[in-house]
């Protein structure tokens, strides 16, 4: 646990003692408001409009589906270009500082130098997320919420996020170089959000297999107010598989060959 | 205290340390020497588990590094020819993270980086960034960084590359006083080093051991062909041919503007030479004793393995 912490501290250390943690922040507060307010500012217009024209359909209407749906939609989005900058250097820099190969002879081991580093990046990740909710919490102050859903966005984001961690994480122990881990996580994040695409023209068993992995078609429902479980163990456990995965390939290093 | 039992690294096809073997008792100062690519850093690497060997193995301090890694690295302080540093850190942050990750308790902590920075003379750099370092100071960050945790046994991968001679002369001067209650290997591919620090010699050629041998040996079998450069006005050739009669002389060459002279004897000839060459009439303009270098001790070394 000591060692956790002493790996958790020092990358914190990191991401706060750098522009890294500020910089990304600033960026995805910036994009999450853009789209926050336009969605608000398209709200305002229809609810005006179908005022004046004293339609029936005002009644369907509702501040949840037509801003905070969105807003949690893109903010997934967002965070497929905010994640692998914010992973790239973590197993990265250190094998191209030399420093990897100090953690590597320090009486720590491979298992926890990733959790340290996992939760490091999670914190910050989960942090930043409770700014964006401010704007939610502004929201609320002039309208009537339904905040089922926003629970529920809320507990797709947290997932979502552990998931994102953990492939930008892969990547960033496959290559000492940061712009290659980086490339690599969008790649691989872009793939896992629209694999479904490919669904469309699949038969049977494959149109199976890829509705199931993809990551949209999974936080679709949250997102909406629908908690299944199915979904929850399916985002827990693909976080704990590509942690898995990464464990393994900074072990293979110590196998014989 | 370490024993390696037959290790081999290979690369695919390429062995980088072929089946090597050695002990290093408790107290020991070991140096590595070897030229570049002789398999120092790989052997290095795999004693402080950050390789796996391909074959064979080596314990330290009892503990297998294959079965026990996490003994041994308990036990070891490694410095990589690259010190591992955070550009981004203070010295003292710095230290403080190498506390925690190399188990020193929280208590002990403060007071060993209060001591270790004294010994690596860092005491008023604690407070720069790591990056705004010189060269010479980062090297003493990262010896602060090795025995940091007080292992029985410290490695150091080329401590003195890269600093300027003052520089040297106060990291082997530290490497001595570090080595009083530890075992020490370190490598290097400067012979002089080897000879002011370490106790014993284990020389790597191409991944094999080719010799092992305490320092006053190695010394002593250089003794053996020392070669002096000698430099005369008048006729070369003439001066050759008498001074290759000397007793004790093993071989005379000639070269552009002198003469190499060797002799096997550990007796001073120089004064015999010098006579000769008073004796011809001629002048004598330098002699100058000359290092070997070390490609020629290696083969000799190599040489002499072969003759055995």
């Amino acid at each position: 646990m000591g060692n956790i912490m002493a790996i958790f501290g020092k990358e914190m250390r990191s991401y706060f003692g750098s522009p890294i943690a500020y910089v990304m922040a600033g960026v995805f507060l910036l994009f999450s408001g853009f789209v926050f307010r336009n969605q608000l500012l398209e709200f305002h217009d229809m609810t005006v409009y179908l005022k004046l024209a004293e339609r029936e359909e005002k009644m369907l209407l509702n501040v949840n589906t037509e801003v905070v749906t969105p807003f949690f939609e893109f903010q997934t989005f967002i965070w497929m270009i905010v994640i692998p900058m914010l992973t790239m250097r973590l197993y990265a820099e250190e094998k191209r500082g030399g420093t990897y190969e100090l953690l590597m002879t320090s009486p720590i081991t491979s298992a926890q130098i990733l959790i340290g580093k996992f939760l490091a990046c999670y914190v910050l990740y989960l942090l930043i997320e409770v700014m964006a909710f401010g704007y939610i919490g502004v929201l609320s102050m002039y309208s009537q919420l339904d905040w089922g859903p926003i629970f529920s966005g809320a507990l797709a984001v947290v997932l979502i996020g552990a998931t994102f961690i953990s492939v930008g994480i892969l990547a960033s122990s496959l290559t000492e170089n940061q712009i290659i881990a980086a490339v690599l996580s969008f790649f691989f994040l872009i793939l896992l959000w629209i694999i479904d695409w490919a669904a469309r023209f699949a038969s049977d068993i494959f149109f199976v297999i890829l509705k199931f992995l993809s990551l949209i078609e999974h936080t679709r429902d949250m997102i909406h107010g629908v908690v299944d479980t199915h979904d929850v163990v399916f985002f827990v456990s693909a976080a704990a598989f590509f942690l898995f995965l990464t464990h393994t390939v900074l072990e293979s290093r110590r196998w014989r060959t | 205290m370490i024993e390696v039992d037959r290790l081999t690294k290979r690369y695919g096809a390429f062995a980088a340390v072929d089946d090597i073997s050695f002990q290093v008792g408790k107290g020991e100062i070991v140096g590595f020497l070897g030229p570049n690519g002789a398999g120092k850093t790989t052997t290095m690497r795999v004693l402080t588990c950050f390789l796996p060997a391909t074959e064979g193995t080596a314990r330290i301090a009892g503990y297998d590094i294959f079965d026990n890694p996490l003994e041994v690295k308990k036990r070891i302080g490694y410095l990589p020819e690259l010190p591992p540093l955070y550009r981004d850190m203070r010295v003292r942050t710095y230290l403080e993270f190498i506390a925690k990750i190399k188990g020193v308790a929280p208590k002990e902590a403060r007071r060993r980086i209060d001591e270790v920075v004294v010994q690596c003379g860092i005491v008023d750099r604690t407070e720069q960034l790591i990056g705004h370092l010189s060269k010479g100071y980062r090297q003493r960050v990262g010896l602060a960084q090795a025995i940091l945790h007080d292992p029985e046994v410290i490695i150091m991968d080329e401590p003195t590359s890269g600093l300027d001679p003052n520089q040297i002369i106060e990291v082997r001067q530290l490497i001595r006083e570090l080595a009083q209650e530890r075992t020490v290997i370190l490598s290097t591919h400067i012979l002089p080093e080897v000879e002011m620090t370490c106790n014993r010699v284990v020389i790597i050629h191409e991944g094999r051991i080719v010799a092992v041998d305490t320092t006053e040996n190695l010394t002593a079998h250089m003794r053996d062909t020392t070669r002096f450069f000698v430099r005369i006005s008048g006729d070369v050739d003439i001066a050759a041919k008498a001074i290759a009669t000397i007793e004790g002389v093993s071989d005379v060459t000639r070269t552009n503007n002198g003469l190499h002279v060797h002799w096997s004897v550990e007796a001073d000839l120089s004064a015999a030479v010098s006579a000769r060459v008073v004796e011809l009439g001629m002048g004598l303009v330098e002699m100058k004793r000359e290092a070997m270098s070390l490609e020629e001790i290696f083969q000799a070394l190599t040489m002499r393995e072969e003759r055995m």
